[in-house]
């Protein structure tokens, strides 16, 4: 992708369990070609929607056992997936 | 000063599930308006020996913006008061405050985080926060993530979350109370409105063990036990169905541990050792007990 002309849009989803298909739960939207753009509406039900809509997966938050003595403990939210797009810089 | 109205069993067990308790419209035009001058008085000489009323960290709530100060009237409401005796004591003590102004058309946004640092502790300070102004939906108002208060995390460390789903934006009538647990996730507002927007906010650290301080003269009816289990047998007009509130931004997995922290708080706040939401605890327990070999402690007590 040629960085002169394009610009890399990224969207974490945070979702209700381990699996792409889960239930969108949370989000964060940010737009290289327009910083001011945002993302105020949840975008999509389950996280295959932002496939189907033509986003990149490209990290996953690792499933990983709770440490000793805090496994009751919730802290931060577990289920992050982050999705890119190449749009054409504005 | 009126008698402080303590809060239920039923509002105590809301902050626990939620996080927050919210009394819109609570005090009356004139004192709003007194308070808007205080505080913006305080506002303007903050951190100068001209500040009025200027309390220090420690000191004990019933010395803290003496009459004829309006930010103590609001203090001493019978309400406020009330959920403030509640929650922490009456012989509370002063954290810190601060005056929160956004200008019409200020943009900024903080970044979602919890006040101060991480803590493991089960005992809780609260925040008052007073918004003297009605705020209207593109007024600035804070927003805050409802049942976040219980998790633990590090200060803006959860920055990273823009939107969380329930996710709310305070808006209601000019003297509007709301009282924040300390671990729940807020942030600052942009305000593209046209109304200046002041808002006050006083921490208060408990300093005794925070149990049965609140109105308890429903407790018995409304307590339960720890056989209160959703597939079992249950009551959810019972603390246990009170602290079963799910977020939306909470998965089954998330919510599951949500009621274990919430019981272990009802327990802190009620003394009773035992008290359980949907056997969680009380399984987990008993399997202890029985690996440690203590006999005498196991689920058919």
């Amino acid at each position: 992708m040629d960085p002169t002309t394009f610009r890399q849009q990224v969207l974490f989803l945070w979702l209700d369990h381990s699996g792409l298909d889960g239930r969108v739960v949370g989000w964060a939207f940010h737009d290289g070609a327009d910083l001011a753009n945002q993302c105020n509406e949840q975008p999509y039900a389950r996280g295959v929607d932002a496939l189907a809509d033509g986003w990149r997966l490209f990290q996953v938050s690792q499933l990983s056992a709770q440490p000793a003595g805090q496994e009751l403990q919730g802290s931060f939210l577990q289920h992050e997936f982050v999705f890119e797009r190449w749009v054409p810089r504005g | 000063m009126a008698e402080p109205t303590l809060l239920t069993t039923s509002q105590m067990a809301e902050f626990v599930a939620r996080g927050f308790l919210e009394f819109p419209g609570l005090i009356e035009a004139d004192l709003n308006a007194a308070a808007v001058d205080e505080l913006d008085q305080i506002s303007a000489t903050w951190g100068s020996p001209e500040r009025p009323f200027a309390p220090s960290s420690g000191d004990p709530l019933d010395c803290i913006y003496p009459d004829p100060s309006a930010v103590g009237a609001v203090l001493r409401h019978r309400v406020v008061a009330g959920a403030i005796h509640s929650l922490v004591g009456h012989d509370a003590t002063f954290d810190h405050d601060f005056v929160h102004l956004r200008l019409p058309g200020d943009v900024f946004q903080q970044p979602l985080h919890a006040d101060a640092i991480i803590d493991t502790s089960t005992s809780f300070d609260i925040q008052v926060f007073y918004f003297p102004h009605e705020v209207a939906a593109d007024g600035g108002g804070t927003g805050f993530v409802p049942g976040t208060h219980l998790r633990q995390v590090h200060e803006t460390a959860v920055g990273r979350y823009q939107h969380l789903a329930g996710e709310r934006q305070w808006t209601g009538p000019a003297g509007s109370v709301v009282v924040f647990h300390q671990g729940l996730w807020h942030r600052g507002m942009p305000n593209p409105g046209a109304a200046r927007r002041l808002m006050y906010k006083i921490r208060l650290n408990p300093v005794r063990a925070q149990r049965r301080l609140w109105d308890t003269s429903d407790l018995a009816a409304l307590h339960g036990d720890h056989r209160d289990h959703i597939f079992a047998t249950f009551d959810m007009a019972s603390v246990a169905g009170m602290l079963r509130r799910r977020e939306r931004w909470m998965g089954e997995a998330d919510f599951r541990l949500e009621l274990v922290a919430r019981a272990r708080l009802w327990r802190y706040l009620t003394g009773d050792d035992r008290f359980d939401v949907d056997w969680y605890l009380t399984r987990i327990e008993s399997h202890a007990a029985i690996d440690h070999g203590d006999a005498t402690i196991g689920l058919a007590q």
